[in-house]
C-alpha cells in the first residue's frame, strides 16, 4: 500500500511540475478567453463591409426601405443601361432591379441584383428580408387591408411542458435546450478526458518498457501495484486540470466581458439582427436559460460526473495500460492495438450527439447501460433527470465492468511489459491472459 | 551458511524450457558468478529470484526460508539493460527507488548523501538524468542497485558499455562490498571477468545446470595434466617419450604429460638428465577453454 503511494505520487507530482503541464494547464483557458475576444471581434467585422445598393423601382413597390448600419439603399430614376455606366461614378456597389408585379396575388418574386462584387450569405438574407418585409406594406395597401387586423393573424406559440404530478418540479420551456447543451459539454468533456489521459496512461508504459526502467521497478514492487500507481496518478493529473479549468474558464471569461465589453446583451443584439428575432425576447430567453442552469440539481449531477469520470477513465485507461505493455518502442504497430479501444470512445461520442435530443430514447437507455459507452452517454443525460433506477443500474456495471477490465488489463500488463522483441497481436495477448506470473 | 539455495527450479514459456531443473547453492559473503551463453536461462533465474517471475516448480530459499513478499527489499538488482527515468532529478529518483525498497525520506537521504560524496557527485542532485553521460548514468545505476544495503546484490554484465576507468571504479565497489559482508551474483558470459573476480561459478547451458563448484575446483577438475617449464642446457633426446610436446621454443616447453606420470616423477626425470630448471608450473585451463569445451560440445551436437 505503502508503494503503491509512493508509485502514485512519483506520477502524480513528475506530471504536474513539469512546465508543459503548467502552461497546458494555464493557457487554455486564456486561450479560451482569447478565442472569445477573437469571435466577438469576428462578428462586429461584418458591419464595416459598406454596400451602398441602388434600387431602380419603377412601379413603385417599396414605398419605403431601411437602411442598416452596412446597408444604404437609394432610388433611382435612370434606367438600369444607363446605371450600369454611372453607378461608379455615383459610388454604388450594386444595382437591385425590382421587376413589375404582374399579379397582386403572386408570392414570389425574383429581384435581379447587378454587382462585379459577389453577393455574401448574409447581406443576401438580410436584403431578401428586408423586401419581402417592404412588399409586404405594398401589397397590404394595395389589397386595402387593414395592416392591424393582419397582425392579429400570426400567433407566437410555445409550448410550457409540466409534469402530471404536481409535487414534481415544474420544467420550464428551456429545460430541453439547456439540458442537451450541457449535456452535450459534458459528454464531450468526458470523451477528451478518456483519450488524452488515456493515451497519456499508454505512452508513460511505452517509456518505462522502452526505457528499460520497468525491470528494476518490478523487482521492488508488483507489476499489479505499477499499473494503478501510474493510472492512479495520471487520473489525479486530470482531475486537477479539469477543476482547475472549470474554475479558470468562468473567471477568465467574466474578465474579458468586463474588459471588452462583449456580454450577454449585445451579443444577443448581435444575434438577433442576424435571425430576426426581438432583442427583448431574447434578452427574456438569456435570463430564462439562466434561471434554467441554476435550477439543475447540481448537487447530483457534479458527484454523478465525477463518478463517471473515474468509472470511465479506469475502464479505458487500464486497457491502453495494457495495450502500451504490449507495444513496447513501435507506435505504429500498436495502431492495430489501439483501434478496438478508440472506436467505441468514438462511436460512444455519436451516440451522446443523439442521446441529448433524445434523452429517453431506448438508444440512450442500452447506451447509457453499456459500460463503454455509459461514462460518455450518462453524463450527457444528466441535465435530464434520468430515471434514478437507470442511473444505479448503469453505475452497478460500469463498476463491474472497471473492476474486471482492470485484473484483465493487469495480467496482460504483467506479461506485456517483461516481453521485448514479440510482435503483439490478439492472439498473442490473449495467451498471456493465462501465463502463469 | 547458504545464502541463497535453488532446489529443482523449473520456469516454461510457451515454447520453451528456459530453466530445467536447475539446483545450486551459493555461500554467503562470495562473489558467485552464473555463466552461461546468451538464451541460456541466466536471465530466466536471476527474474526468479528477484521475485520478478515464479518459478513453476522447484523451490527457491534465501537465507534458508522459501522466497517470499519480504525479500526483494533484501535483494539488489541490476539488470542487463539498464533504464531510468529520464526527464526525473537524479536526486528525486534515487529517492524515490530507495523509497521503494523500504526505506525511510530520512535513511534514503543519508544513504544517497554517502554515495554522492563517495563517488564525488554532490552537485548531481538537481541534475535531470537525461543531462547526464551513459557512464554516468551507469553510476547513478549502481547507487540506485546497493542504496538499501542488500544482503544478495545481483550484478548482470555489470561492466558492458562501461569505459576501462568506470568499470575499473565499479569492481572496487564489487571488492568493497564483498569485504562487508554482501553476497554478489555476477551474471556474465565474459569469463576473463569470472577468473578475475568470481571464486564460485555455475555454469549454465541450455536451461541446465553444466557446471559449478569453485573457481580452483573447477580448474583442477578439468585440469590436462600440463606442464610448462624452462630450463638451460640441454634436454635430453627422449623426453617426448613423457607426453605430448605442446609447445617448444629455446629454453622453453609446454608438454602434456601421459597418463599416470606425476609433475614430480617428470621433473625428477629432468634432473636426473642435468637439465636446469628454472621455472616448472602447471598450466591450467581457463575457464573460457573450460566453457567453450562443455557447452560448445553441446551446442555443436544439436546444432
Amino acid at each position: 500500500m505503502n508503494k503503491l503511494w509512493l508509485i502514485i505520487q512519483r506520477e502524480y507530482l513528475t506530471r504536474v511540475k513539469k512546465r508543459s503541464f503548467i502552461l497546458a494547464t494555464i493557457l487554455t483557458p486564456l486561450a479560451f478567453g482569447l478565442f472569445m475576444v477573437v469571435v466577438s471581434v469576428i462578428f462586429s467585422y461584418e458591419s464595416d463591409d459598406l454596400k451602398r445598393i441602388a434600387i431602380l423601382d419603377k412601379e413603385n413597390i417599396l414605398t419605403s426601405i431601411s437602411d442598416e448600419n452596412n446597408l444604404i439603399f437609394k432610388f433611382e430614376e435612370a434606367s438600369l443601361n444607363e446605371m450600369k455606366k454611372t453607378y461608379v461614378e455615383k459610388n454604388y456597389d450594386a444595382i437591385m432591379v425590382i421587376p413589375p408585379m404582374k399579379n397582386i396575388q403572386d408570392t414570389r418574386l425574383t429581384v435581379f441584383y447587378y454587382s462585379d462584387d459577389p453577393l455574401g450569405l448574409d447581406m443576401r438574407f438580410m436584403i431578401e428580408n428586408k423586401l419581402q418585409k417592404s412588399i409586404r406594406k405594398y401589397k397590404i395597401s394595395a389589397l386595402d387591408l387593414d395592416a392591424k387586423e393582419l397582425e392579429s393573424l400570426d400567433t407566437k406559440v410555445s409550448i410550457n411542458p409540466e409534469p402530471i404530478d404536481d409535487s414534481k418540479a415544474d420544467v420550464s420551456p428551456m429545460a430541453a435546450g439547456v439540458g442537451a447543451a450541457i449535456g452535450g459539454v459534458m459528454g464531450f468533456i468526458m470523451y477528451m478526458a478518456v483519450f488524452i489521459y488515456g493515451t497519456m496512461v499508454m505512452r508513460s508504459v511505452m517509456e518505462e518498457k522502452t526505457s528499460r526502467i520497468v525491470e528494476v521497478m518490478i523487482s521492488s514492487v508488483k507489476p499489479f501495484q505499477l499499473m494503478m500507481g501510474k493510472i492512479i496518478g495520471v487520473g489525479g493529473v486530470g482531475l486537477t486540470q479539469l477543476i482547475i479549468w472549470a474554475i479558470l474558464i468562468p473567471i477568465i471569461s467574466i474578465v474579458v466581458q468586463g474588459i471588452f465589453g462583449f456580454d450577454v446583451e449585445s451579443s444577443a443584439e448581435m444575434s438577433s439582427a442576424a435571425s430576426q428575432i426581438d432583442p427583448d425576447d431574447m434578452q427574456a430567453m438569456v435570463a430564462q436559460v439562466m434561471a434554467e442552469i441554476k435550477a439543475l440539481n447540481w448537487w447530483a449531477i457534479f458527484p454523478l460526473f465525477l463518478f463517471y469520470f473515474v468509472g470511465g477513465y479506469f475502464l479505458y485507461a487500464s486497457l491502453f495500460a495494457a495495450v502500451g505493455s504490449a507495444i513496447g518502442d513501435d507506435l505504429g504497430e500498436g495502431q492495430s492495438l489501439t483501434l478496438p479501444i478508440t472506436i467505441p470512445v468514438i462511436l460512444a461520442l455519436y451516440i451522446m450527439m443523439v442521446v441529448v435530443k433524445a434523452p429517453q430514447s431506448s438508444l440512450a437507455t442500452w447506451s447509457s447501460i453499456f459500460p463503454f459507452f455509459s461514462p460518455i452517454v450518462m453524463p450527457s443525460r444528466l441535465a435530464f433527470s434520468p430515471p434514478l433506477w437507470e442511473v444505479i443500474v448503469s453505475m452497478l456495471v460500469l463498476i463491474a465492468t472497471s473492476l474486471f477490465f482492470v485484473w484483465l488489463s493487469a495480467r496482460i500488463y504483467r506479461i506485456g511489459i517483461l516481453m521485448y522483441g514479440k510482435k503483439a497481436s490478439f492472439k498473442e495477448l490473449g495467451k498471456w491472459l493465462f501465463y502463469k506470473g | 551458511m547458504n545464502i541463497l539455495s535453488l532446489k529443482n527450479v523449473v520456469k516454461t514459456y510457451q515454447d520453451h524450457i528456459a530453466v530445467n531443473d536447475i539446483s545450486f547453492d551459493m555461500p554467503e559473503g562470495c562473489i558467485f558468478g552464473l555463466l552461461g551463453p546468451n538464451g541460456a536461462g541466466k536471465s530466466s533465474i536471476i527474474r526468479i529470484i528477484t521475485t520478478i517471475t515464479q518459478a513453476d516448480s522447484g523451490t527457491v530459499f534465501l537465507n534458508g526460508e522459501p522466497l517470499n513478499s519480504s525479500h526483494p527489499s533484501q535483494i539488489g538488482y541490476m539488470p542487463e539493460e539498464r533504464g531510468l527515468y529520464k526527464k526525473m532529478e537524479v536526486g528525486d529518483h534515487l529517492m524515490y527507488l530507495a523509497q521503494l525498497k523500504g526505506l525511510s525520506k530520512t535513511d534514503a537521504k543519508q544513504a544517497i548523501d554517502h554515495w554522492f560524496e563517495k563517488f564525488g557527485i554532490q552537485d548531481w542532485w538537481n541534475k535531470k538524468v537525461e543531462e547526464l553521460s551513459k557512464g554516468m548514468q551507469q553510476k547513478i545505476q549502481f547507487i540506485s542497485t546497493v542504496i538499501h544495503k542488500p544482503k544478495l546484490l545481483i550484478l548482470d554484465e555489470p561492466f558492458s558499455g562501461l569505459d576501462p576507468i568506470n568499470a575499473n571504479l565499479i569492481k572496487d565497489e564489487i571488492y568493497e562490498m564483498k569485504k562487508q559482508g554482501i553476497s554478489i551474483i555476477f551474471s556474465t558470459h565474459r569469463m576473463e571477468q569470472v577468473e578475475e573476480i568470481c571464486e564460485h561459478i555455475v555454469l549454465i547451458n541450455q536451461g541446465k545446470n553444466v557446471l559449478q563448484g569453485t573457481v580452483k575446483d573447477v580448474k583442477n577438475q578439468y585440469k590436462e595434466n600440463k606442464f610448462e617449464f624452462k630450463y638451460e642446457g640441454t634436454l635430453p633426446e627422449d623426453f617426448n617419450d613423457h607426453g605430448n610436446v605442446v609447445k617448444e621454443s629455446p629454453g622453453s616447453v609446454i608438454i602434456q604429460l601421459q597418463e599416470g606420470e606425476s609433475s614430480n616423477d617428470f621433473l625428477n626425470y629432468l634432473l636426473r638428465n642435468n637439465v636446469r630448471i628454472q621455472s616448472f608450473n602447471e598450466i591450467l585451463p581457463t575457464l573460457n577453454e573450460i566453457f567453450i569445451r562443455k557447452v560448445g560440445a553441446v551446442n555443436l551436437a544439436q546444432a
